[in-house]
């Protein structure tokens, strides 16, 4: 039968928050069905895609591995976290601009990704853009929006008045 | 519109669901949860293929949380998304066909203890002889895996003549025979399939299910026939699918099964396949071995051509037999084939059922037409782009098949990765191990036929225009990641002359809106735009007619731009979008139209011309650069040139973004992807996981360099015709064209795995034929052929001996 819940309190997208689940739950799982955030996706809950990335402790980290109650006094960010004030966070933007969400279901876990490489990395190289994003498969986009787009917001963070390359819009002329 | 300057249309936009998606607040399947909602999970057969003897659900139904327990015989009614081959069950009635087919269905309280209770469920099995390939479905016509069919264990048979070969090969200075082979490869979308279903009781009576479907339109045919309810009891919701691919187009067991459960728990229930199930839902590339023989002149021109192919099916039918005769349709369209024989097979096999992947049953054929083709040209001595642009079928045509050809950008195409990769540099020129392959192809936009047949529009729109100048568009059409609700606001922001994101879309609810047949065959931008077109045309004329009055000009002059409506010759003289709303609102009532598409009659008359026509036809052209390593012999695949004829772009950066996508997919194919078995005679799934279905990650992507050919065409709104599939097609081809220039040797089966490149490079450096690949064709008891003159001998579509009044095309029940 059904474990007894256990209470943890955690800092969830920047609030205190308690909740209740059965122990055995994973950090994917204590996410969509007890707290109802369910832009964190799932594609194996097996570690394999990275669809279910969400960043603990600034980390990207597979909540389909991470147990709830490991989470307890800790720090997580889902997708529902990174836009603030009523406003899409750089990352958002561009891959909403470039396209780098097509059906869409893989871009929560790389925009989580994304965000934890441009934190300790202002201007990652297009190698340093594909290393940090590997464990995330999407088949969609074939990754070239994303790359676009993480550079797209990685300039607009620095500052810049970034704005997408013609030729990736368009094609080469 | 004709000559008008274009605001929306061809630009780059951010899509519709743009927001929603990166946020995390698109709601797929599975992020639905209702109260007292229940959990439903399927019983698999462990056996490749057996009879039932009996199942007992005591000590399941008897489990604390258990709310019920289905079996075949509570669905006896079978079910297929193609008339002719109804021939699954929700779940299985009197036998088992592939490992991983589902036997029972559980609802319980929670997902634990659903699956819990399938341990609890007995199943007795009757062992029976697998058939674990389509060779041995030749072989063996017993015992039978299904009980219809055209031979045995051959589901399908195919025998199509558009002239006669034998004098084409005659007349030819070469004649060429090849052997290929296409291993299967699944879709693999990021989203398990999911659905959730909710009952409201009689008076009601009614279902409604959410599910990832491609196609909901289908999907309710298929759920009216199963549960024996008229289809006005039936509600069919397709949630925004987290990628498809052609994975989520057929009815599937679970959806049924969950309806099922909801009518009789009074509870809603949901399903969410594991990845693993996934994989036996499958219904991906068919496995297809195929035999080619060409007849050419010394210049390249084809002077008649011969195909055959034989198709693994797997357990049940699904679009297999549209897949079989895909095999042999698309030949003819990019290159004239003035005699044409196509020879098609597809078997039944005890593995996860095939249907349509991306490209569905044409990437196969083309990889082994364009490097059939590539040796050609290698023999003639003629450089192989070269021998593609001296003979290229000519547009407005119609070939020996009778597809009818519209606008034709391949030339374009072609020049354009020629030039751009520097092709005349580099083919034959490079270092050993370093190499460039070309390959072309074609693809529909959008099935002529629809898959029941009938003479009513393809996709429906209907139009409502709201007095605060906002405006929703309703459409049966079904957002699979492609963009086409999107599509659905740039054309109706064009037309009406507003932002498209003062529109909202309301799309794939049987109830709320009109039939659109699915997110298949590369359709939904001609055919759903077209409709969407229509029905913006008729709102302006409505309200320009009202505006025209208030303005005191003719209606001519009415343009429609910016928000506003105003005068042509004083464009200060106007007023606002919403301000005509009104103003035609306040004069003859609410202001909504309706507009729909069906796609002109197919020029093919014989039976089997169903498949192969289309409104128009896209082109591509790819240029592939690899690095072999002739130690390990593995590929690298440094970068892709690609020209795809698009028609026009409705938003170019989605256009740009399923060139790339198809890129990496083909990629994958080329390189890595295949479904492979294991254990209990090779039925067994080797690595049903998404780790061990090799599929390329960032490290493994090439980089791509696009170029968009736009030649609008006649049949597609303000030109557009598909993009979604045909850029995949000349990948596999062109990679493996490229291995051959690096390290001369013959990789003839796709993926072009290490292991195949080491084995040719080995017979290679031992004098043998420097190949891997098939070497032989089985016997097949083909039918008596259909006999098809072409155009250019006098024909008129018939087939020979075929009654004037006969049914066009494959018409079977």
């Amino acid at each position: 039968m059904t474990d007894p819940k256990v209470t943890i309190a955690f800092e969830l997208n920047g609030e205190l928050t308690e909740v209740a689940f059965a122990p055995h739950k994973t950090l994917l799982e204590v996410l969509r069905e007890d707290c109802g955030l369910t832009g964190t996706k799932h594609g194996c809950e097996l570690g394999e895609c990275g669809t279910c990335a969400v960043l603990l402790d600034d980390q990207p980290v597979l909540s389909c591995l991470a147990l709830g109650l490991a989470c307890s006094g800790r720090r997580v960010k889902t997708v529902e976290g990174m836009a603030a004030g009523g406003r899409l966070h750089p990352l958002q933007e561009a891959f909403a601009e470039l396209g780098a969400a097509q059906c869409g279901y893989c871009t929560p876990a790389f925009l989580l990704t994304a965000e934890a490489l441009l934190a300790g990395n202002r201007t990652p190289t297009r190698d340093e853009i594909k290393q940090a994003l590997a464990g995330n498969l999407c088949r969609c986009t074939g990754y070239i929006k994303i790359y676009e787009a993480v550079e797209l917001a990685a300039a607009r963070m620095r500052g810049e008045a970034a704005a997408p390359a013609d030729e990736s819009v368009y094609g080469r002329r | 519109m004709a000559g008008a300057k274009l605001r929306v249309v061809g630009k780059a936009h951010r899509k519709l669901d743009a927001t929603a998606k990166v946020t995390g607040v698109t709601k797929f399947a599975d992020d639905l949860f209702l109260p007292r909602m229940l959990y439903s999970k399927l019983l698999r057969s462990p056996h490749a293929h057996a009879r039932i003897v009996s199942v007992d659900t005591t000590k399941a139904l008897a489990l604390g949380g258990v709310k019920a327990v289905l079996t075949g015989k509570d669905l006896p009614i079978p079910f297929g998304i193609l008339p002719v081959s109804q021939d699954e069950h929700a779940l299985a009635h009197d036998k088992v066909r592939f490992v991983g087919d589902p036997v029972a269905a559980v609802a319980a309280v929670s997902e634990e203890i659903a699956t819990e209770a399938l341990d609890l469920i007995a199943v007795t099995y009757e062992p029976l002889k697998a058939i674990s390939s389509a060779e041995e479905a030749v072989a063996h016509p017993e015992p039978r895996i299904h009980d219809y069919g055209d031979h045995g264990n051959l589901h399908k048979l195919i025998d199509l003549e558009f002239g006669d070969v034998e004098e084409g090969f005659a007349e030819a200075d070469l004649v060429r025979e090849d052997l290929f082979f296409f291993e299967g490869s699944t879709h693999l979308p990021m989203e398990q399939h999911a659905a959730l279903a909710d009952w409201a009781p009689p008076p009601d009576g009614k279902v409604t299910l959410w599910s990832a479907t491609q196609t909901p339109h289908y999907v309710h045919r298929a759920l009216a026939k199963v549960l024996e309810l008229p289809p006005a009891k039936i509600r069919v919701i397709a949630t925004p699918n987290g990628g498809g691919f052609g994975g989520k187009s057929d009815p599937f067991s679970h959806e049924i099964v969950v309806a099922k459960l909801a009518i009789l728990t009074g509870r809603p229930v949901k399903i969410t396949l594991t990845r693993e199930e996934v994989f036996y839902c499958h219904r991906g590339r068919h496995p297809t071995l195929m035999w080619v023989k060409t007849g050419v002149k010394r210049n390249g021109a084809i002077t008649g051509m011969h195909f055959k192919s034989l198709l693994d099916g797997g357990g049940y039918g699904s679009y297999g037999v549209a897949s079989t005769y895909y095999t042999g349709a698309l030949q003819t369209v990019t290159y004239p084939v003035p005699r044409y024989k196509f020879q098609g097979a597809r078997a039944f096999t005890n593995r996860p059922p095939c249907g349509p992947k991306r490209g569905h049953g044409t990437p196969q054929p083309r990889y082994a037409l364009e490097v059939h083709l590539d040796k050609i040209a290698e023999q003639l001595s003629i450089d192989p782009a070269e021998l593609r642009l001296q003979h290229l079928v000519p547009p407005n045509s119609l070939t020996a098949n009778y597809l009818r050809i519209g606008s034709m950008g391949l030339g374009a195409c072609i020049r354009k990765v020629v030039e751009g990769s520097g092709w005349k540099q580099k083919f034959r020129k490079l270092p050993l191990g370093q190499g460039v392959g070309l390959a072309c192809s074609s693809y529909i936009s959008g099935a002529g036929l629809p898959i029941y047949w009938n003479n009513m529009p393809h996709s429906g729109v209907q139009l409502k225009c709201d007095r605060g100048g906002g405006v929703t568009v309703f459409c049966g059409s079904t957002e699979i990641g492609q963009g086409s609700d999107s599509i659905l606001a740039y054309i109706v922001a064009e037309v009406l002359g507003i932002d498209p994101f003062d529109i909202a879309v309301v799309t794939a609810d049987t109830d709320l809106t009109p039939v659109d047949l699915g997110s298949y065959s590369s359709r939904v931008t001609l055919m759903s735009g077209n409709a969407a077109l229509q029905a913006a045309e008729r709102a302006r004329e409505i309200l320009a007619s009202h505006a025209a009055r208030k303005l005191e000009i003719p209606v001519e002059r009415v343009v429609f731009a910016d928000r506003r409506v105003f005068d042509a010759e004083d464009p200060e003289r106007g007023l606002a979008f919403a301000a005509a709303v009104q103003l035609a609102e306040a004069a003859q009532g609410t202001v909504g139209t309706v507009g729909s598409y069906t796609p002109p009659q197919s020029a093919g008359r014989y039976r089997g011309a169903g498949v192969g026509p289309s409104p128009a036809y896209s082109y591509t052209a790819a240029v592939a650069e690899v690095d072999v390593d002739q130690e390990t012999g593995i590929v690298i695949v440094p970068r892709i040139w690609i020209a795809h004829d698009v028609g026009r772009s409705i938003n170019a950066a989605a256009v740009m973004g399923q060139v790339e996508g198809s890129v990496y997919m083909g990629l994958g194919e080329a390189l890595m992807e295949e479904m492979a078995y294991r254990g209990n005679r090779n039925t067994v799934h080797k690595f049903p996981s998404l780790l061990e279905y090799k599929s390329p990650t960032t490290l493994e992507m090439c980089d791509v360099v696009t170029y968009l050919i736009e030649d609008p065409d006649p049949s597609g709104p303000f030109g557009a015709k598909e993009v979604g599939q045909g850029p995949l097609l000349p990948v596999m081809p062109a990679v493996a064209n490229a291995v051959y220039d690096a390290v001369g040797v013959r990789v003839d089966e796709i993926p072009v795995t290490p292991e195949k490149v080491l084995k040719a490079l080995k017979r290679k450096a031992k004098g043998e034929e420097p190949r891997f690949g098939p070497s032989t064709f089985p016997d097949i008891p083909w039918p008596e052929p259909t006999r098809v003159p072409p155009p250019w001998e006098g024909g008129d579509g018939k087939a020979i001996g075929q009654k004037a009044t006969a049914a066009t095309g494959e018409r079977r029940h």
